[in-house]
């Protein structure tokens, strides 16, 4: 790399910095600023008191922490197995095809898509109303039971973010090496061999890459409970997630410091769990 | 000056969070709020906005009232006027408060009126802001608008919207219930309209097991908490005074109307299908019976969704325990609000002068019973006009409900709506008797009730 192309370097990332700065570090430390005061005084950890002890936070926890188990075992499981399969397809335009469909949900913003979804699960307007009825469910409301609900989410979720990680994941398998795999296909080793024993483990880095950022989403659960709960006015719950609840605390009790204690507890955790998967992804080792 | 000091402490704001920032420090000092209110002085008792004249005024309505917006362009093609339409808050989803509260937050962009579905947003709306800034809401009877034209509304609609004697916003339509019966399946079952709540009951016993599919109303939304309970004389909402709120669903009437609703459930006479829901006039428009409602089923429900003809339909009081007095629920009944930070105050003094009374929209256009008493009268002349009811003494039955409403439902700043339809609702579609709920249902409540800053007591 010469002067010239690194100038240009730091005029592509420039955009970036700046608006990493004003829509991500800069809210991040005002809303530090409001979690730790109240009316612009100290108040040390009393929003965080306040809101560990609001009824309605713990089962909010457990709401979005079994989503994020469902979502994520879900999305490496299947997002890997569809990829090798993907991948494995020997017929060109049927893999392309593959990838195709696998992302064209992808391409539909959040909110319209879970707006599609509301119609596939209100069993009287489904196009699928057969299945339901089957499943024993005749109305939108059994449908979206707080019960069924980390299902419901993880259904959405995955049929609208899955696609781009399949792709993304197709490319990776693509950078395997091929003197790698006809080496092991030398040694008489199957597909399901090959993927296990070279791909898969090859794949650790993509597969952390993907854990961290499908965490940092689910973690942030917001809009799929809030279109449904203003679709089913209020069945499903309108504090059901953590973020939910931030909103809740922010604009109806207009709380914000309490608001942004919320959001500092889930940005803690967040990076917490990201740190497993960085450390334990390897992610950040240079070959 | 409001204006000017809002917008200088937003500077501040943003200035000191920059600073803080760049300094790599967490210490800000400008965000303290001051408290300065509203002038209560002056003309109109609020502190108006610069006016600019023949300004451009926003209102947000409901999918219900654009015909208002609508007519009001019509008769006022001069007054510049656009619309936005949201949910009316609907089921207590309090989008009226969360996006207001924003705006509060960022010092601009309200609207200048805004209709809402709900009773209780007064409460909120009146309050300074977290800033100190003045309430969204206008006070309307303070000089803002006539006193000969408030006086023109219903006596009472205007209570909930009032707080110490200051009237905060305009009632659209009253929404007292009565109990609608379908003339025609009477006869021909042979069956009585019910006057009390057993009657309702043992009716629908009778039903289910002679005619079963023909049904006596739906538990399908949140709003049949006010039917059912309110209109039972069930203590489940009140709040006896300012801060405090009670609830015992352990009650005689909340149990006595949940055994009824629970009986009712289990023989299908009761539905769980919303009134609004997709299929619900395919379902049942041949097969709805009778079934308690506020009177604007008549236009929301009758003449809209299940599209019942005239002379079909008929209107008898409110049903009430026996041996007991009658007492009507209130179902809602929309509220106007006009901004205290509207630049236009003149458009929007006659936008809600036109909504709330004249006949182009009240009238000609509205599904409820209007809650301005001359164009309720036309409205019930209407509706006599057109037969549309079997009894002729409904407009004696509508105007009697709406003096019958009882005092023992009380609004406070959240909606009774969201526990109902947290609990209840996924409850019974799960199963479960509403009697068994009832314990979890009231925990609900005062949890509400705690996290709102209410005392329960």
């Amino acid at each position: 790399m010469n002067a010239g192309q690194s100038r240009y370097g730091y005029v592509f990332v420039s955009g970036y910095t700046l608006l990493l700065l004003a829509f991500g570090l800069l809210p991040t430390l005002y809303a530090i600023y409001l979690a730790f005061t109240r009316n612009g005084a100290f108040v040390g950890f009393d929003n965080f008191v306040r809101v560990f002890g609001d009824y309605r936070f713990l089962p909010a926890v457990a709401h979005v922490a079994l989503y994020v188990v469902y979502w994520l075992v879900s999305l490496i499981i299947f997002v890997v197995i569809l990829a090798l399969i993907v991948h494995a397809v020997r017929v060109r335009w049927l893999g392309n095809a593959a990838r195709f469909l696998f992302y064209i949900p992808g391409a539909i913003a959040g909110a319209s898509s879970v707006l599609l979804w509301l119609f596939v699960l209100d069993p009287s307007v489904s196009p699928v109303s057969a299945l339901l009825k089957s499943m024993g469910y005749d109305s939108l409301v059994s449908v979206v039971a707080v019960g069924n609900l980390p299902v419901v989410f993880t259904v959405i979720a995955f049929w609208a973010g899955a696609g781009g990680w399949i792709v993304i994941m197709y490319g990776a398998l693509n950078n395997i090496s091929g003197d790698i795999m006809e080496a092991a296909r030398i040694d008489g080793a199957g597909p399901v061999q090959t993927a296990w024993h070279i791909q898969l483990p090859m794949l650790t880095k993509w597969i952390s890459y993907m854990g961290i950022m499908s965490l940092a989403a689910g973690t942030q659960l917001f809009v799929e409970p809030k279109i449904l709960a203003q679709a089913t006015k209020n069945v499903v719950p309108e504090d059901y997630s953590l973020n939910q609840l931030a909103y809740l605390y922010a604009f109806r009790q207009n709380d914000f410091s309490g608001s942004a204690a919320i959001s500092i507890v889930l940005l803690v955790v967040a990076l917490g769990l990201s740190t497993i998967f960085i450390f334990r992804g390897r992610l950040f080792d240079s070959e | 000056m409001s204006q000017q000091s809002s917008s200088r402490r937003r500077v501040t704001r943003l200035m000191s969070v920059a600073a803080a920032a760049a300094a790599g420090l967490l210490v800000l000092s400008g965000c303290s709020p001051a408290a300065s209110g509203g002038d209560s002085n002056s003309e109109y008792g609020f502190t108006p906005a610069e006016q600019v004249k023949d300004s451009e005024i926003t209102v947000w309505v409901d999918a219900s009232r654009e015909p208002a917006v609508t007519a009001f362009e019509k008769k006022y093609p001069d007054i510049k006027i656009k619309y936005e339409t949201y949910d009316g808050s609907a089921g207590g989803s309090g989008s009226f408060q969360s996006k207001i509260t924003l705006m509060d937050q960022a010092g601009e962009g309200w609207p200048d009126v805004v209709f809402s579905t709900q009773q209780n947003d007064a409460i909120w709306a009146s309050k300074q802001t977290a800033n100190g800034e003045q309430g969204f809401a206008a006070p309307l009877n303070k000089g803002f608008l006539d006193q000969d034209f408030l006086d023109g509304f219903a006596k009472g609609s205007l209570d909930y919207a009032t707080i110490d004697g200051t009237t905060y916003a305009l009632r659209n339509d009253l929404a007292q219930t009565v109990f609608y019966y379908n003339q025609a399946l009477l006869d021909q079952f042979g069956y009585d309209v019910p006057t009390t709540w057993e009657e309702y009951g043992e009716l629908g016993d009778k039903l289910a097991a002679e005619h079963p599919g023909y049904i006596l109303g739906s538990m399908g939304d949140s709003f049949m908490t006010y039917v059912y309970y309110g209109g039972s004389e069930s203590p489940v909402f009140q709040s006896p005074e300012s801060g405090v709120f009670h609830s015992d669903t352990a009650d005689k009437n909340s149990e006595g109307i949940s055994k009824i609703i629970d009986g009712m459930l289990a023989n299908g006479t009761l539905v769980q299908d919303s009134f609004f829901s997709a299929d619900f006039a395919a379902k049942y428009a041949d097969k709805l019976v009778g079934v308690p409602g506020p009177v604007w089923y008549t236009g929301a429900i009758f003449q809209g969704g299940l599209k019942t003809p005239a002379g079909q339909i008929g209107v008898a009081p409110a049903l009430k325990w026996d041996g007991g007095e009658v007492a009507a629920g209130n179902v809602g009944g929309g509220e106007w609000y006009a901004s205290s930070h509207s630049k236009n105050l003149d458009a929007v003094k006659t936008f809600l002068e036109f909504v709330t009374s004249a006949d182009e929209f009240q009238v000609d256009a509205s599904s409820g019973y209007p809650a301005y008493t001359t164009a309720a009268s036309k409205w019930l002349d209407k509706q006599a006009e057109a037969k549309y009811f079997v009894n002729d003494d409904f407009t004696t039955v509508m105007t009697d409900a709406a003096t019958q409403i009882w005092d023992g439902w009380n609004v406070t700043s959240w909606s009774p709506e969201t526990a109902w339809a947290k609990i209840v609702i996924p409850g019974i579609a799960a199963g479960k008797t509403v009697e068994s709920l009832l314990p979890e249902w009231q925990k609900e409540l005062e949890n509400e009730a705690t996290v709102n800053g209410y005392t329960v007591k």
